[in-house]
């Protein structure tokens, strides 16, 4: 009964990690733990292998409750898992632009921006948050499943560098990372912080003392569509910051797991490394153009350029649109089929159903022809054919924050 | 809510009956409903993937386990069989869906479907909230009474999760 051969690959490992869970403790033996992991067993997580770390897939709660919890108050994350680095030295954005899209050189100190690392074919090698900070240097958050890639990318990349007679180091942070999530953050953080939190717009940060704890970075970013941050902390005080923020009596902070931040980030149309992007797909495809900022294309000198500007001049073959369908749940895999159901145009990379649309959101690779929204196209579902639709994302609208 | 109490209370403890009827009058449940009788002659076999059948004569009422409920997650879209579907032992007989997770559901026992339950098309969270009741899946013909000589009866099958 049990079984999941329906699911994405993460997914799918997040839930059998989850039976193994339930079956044998002694298989968590070898996985990392972060530095909240007993504060997660002592709170009733269900722990399960992702990406090498013994993570939380869910707590006490349902995951639709925990989601719909968090976009009516606030969740807390662990993230720490994600491999924080600093860059450092007089030539640390020449460095990183060496090796993703963005436009690092025009951002103001303590702001920051989503970008890709990608490959000389233009692929994409991970997604990661680049941010200035007023202390000098850039704080770098990429994937947990990527971050030995990404280090020894970056170590590599900043040998070459300094064999060029440029300065750059980069080092691991080796912190906590929490994300709080969800319209009642400000609220709840607001307390715990001597500045305005209206006076840190959507992705920039701020090196802060918060709740008693100093040194903290505070990013105002997340992996939810909502109004949050991803407080950077060190490792021996990451369970006293989670203590004071699900202590809060401004709301209840409820605790999140893998399961719901899932479903979270899928309505808020954000991607997920490995499953709607990868090595084989572009920035262009995966809908991430945006990332790639003006300066950048006009230099063209970052890696896989000559692909990734002929794609934007000449169109994808393919790109990554969301869908909303009806019926049974299309997820991960699906085969994407023109309306009359004769032609495959494409395949899903990721979908659930949606807690808080009730209906089943989705999003995947169609042949460009298809990609304009509202077009109707078929889902193959167990050998039955599920009418779907093209759909803008994010299916739930987005609530970051920008100061009025 | 209170048809959850029921379910659990039926499912662990049928040798605590009165505890439940108890139960059922301080939460002003009409016992009637629930045909607490009925389910006194029907035995539960289960499978090691969490699977039940009860028996009732000549017709097998099919479900899943309060265990199987419990790890799954709010189920959200059920898949059944049709009727008149000639079903063998282990065969894929339908899907139920959670938020994360799409999970098939094997015939416990070889037969021809009689019977689906209409009510989860609307109200598939019922297979969380009643999985020994209001949420069995189908009804089947027992073609081989022997088949459920290889099932665990509901004691084994206790012990089978825990371990």
């Amino acid at each position: 009964m049990l079984s999941r051969k329906l699911l994405p690959k993460n997914v799918t490992n997040v839930i059998k990690g989850f039976a193994c869970q339930c079956r044998n403790y002694s298989q968590n033996e070898t996985l990392k733990k972060t530095c909240l992991y007993d504060y997660h067993v002592k709170n009733g997580g269900k722990m399960v292998p992702f990406a090498g770390w013994s993570m939380p897939v869910q707590y006490t709660e349902g995951i639709s409750e925990s989601h719909l919890h968090v976009r009516s108050a606030a969740g807390l994350f662990d993230v720490s898992h994600m491999l924080q680095t600093r860059v450092t030295g007089r030539d640390g954005v020449a460095f990183i632009e060496s090796m993703i899209v963005g436009d690092v050189g025009g951002l103001r100190d303590n702001q920051g921006t989503l970008s890709v690392f990608t490959n000389e074919r233009g692929g994409i090698l991970d997604d990661l948050i680049v941010s200035k900070t007023e202390e000098g240097y850039l704080y770098v958050v990429s994937n947990a499943g990527c971050a030995d890639k990404d280090y020894n990318n970056m170590q590599t990349q900043a040998e070459q560098c300094r064999k060029k007679g440029m300065d750059v180091n980069v080092e691991i942070i080796s912190n906590g990372l929490l994300a709080l999530q969800g319209p009642s953050m400000s609220s709840v953080l607001q307390e715990g912080v001597d500045f305005d939190l209206n006076k840190l717009p959507f992705m920039t940060n701020k090196m802060a003392t918060v709740f008693g704890i100093p040194e903290c970075r505070v990013t105002r970013c997340g992996y939810t569509g909502e109004d949050g941050v991803e407080i950077s902390v060190r490792p021996d005080r990451a369970v006293d910051l989670a203590q004071a923020l699900t202590g809060s009596s401004k709301a209840k902070v409820m605790l999140i797991g893998l399961g719901a931040r899932d479903t979270l980030r899928l309505e808020a149309g954000l991607c997920l490394y490995g499953s709607d992007i990868d090595e084989t797909t572009t920035p262009v495809e995966g809908s991430l153009t945006w990332t790639i900022g003006k300066r950048r294309r006009e230099e063209a000198n970052f890696p896989g350029a000559s692909v990734i500007l002929k794609q934007i001049k000449e169109k994808p073959q393919r790109r990554r649109v969301g869908f909303i369908s009806s019926g049974a749940p299309a997820r991960g895999h699906t085969k994407i089929y023109d309306e009359s159901g004769s032609s495959l145009i494409g395949e899903l990379t990721s979908g659930c159903p949606s807690p808080s649309l009730k209906e089943n959101v989705s999003m995947g690779y169609v042949k460009t022809a298809f990609t304009k929204n509202g077009t109707k196209v078929k889902f193959e579902v167990r050998k039955k054919m599920i009418d779907a639709v093209v759909s803008k994302m994010p299916f739930v609208p987005s609530n970051y924050f920008s100061p009025k | 809510m209170a048809t959850a109490v029921i379910g659990r209370c039926i499912f662990g403890q049928l040798n605590k009956l009165q505890k439940c009827k108890t139960i059922a009058k301080v939460t002003n449940i009409q016992c009637r409903n629930i045909s607490i009788s009925q389910r006194l002659l029907g035995v539960k076999y289960f499978t090691e993937k969490h699977e039940w059948v009860e028996v009732n004569g000549e017709v097998g009422t099919i479900g899943i386990s309060e265990f199987a409920q419990d790890q799954l997650g709010e189920v959200v879209y059920v898949q059944l069989p049709e009727i008149d579907t000639e079903l063998e032992l282990g065969q894929e007989a339908g899907v139920l869906e959670s938020v994360k997770a799409a999970s098939e559901v094997y015939s416990p026992i070889s037969g021809v479907v009689t019977e689906a339950n209409t009510a989860l098309e609307d109200a598939p969270k019922l297979v969380n909230d009643s999985c020994y009741e209001k949420g069995w899946l189908y009804k089947m013909t027992i073609r081989e009474p022997t088949e459920l000589d290889h099932l665990m009866k509901e004691e084994d099958y206790l012990k089978f999760i825990k371990d």
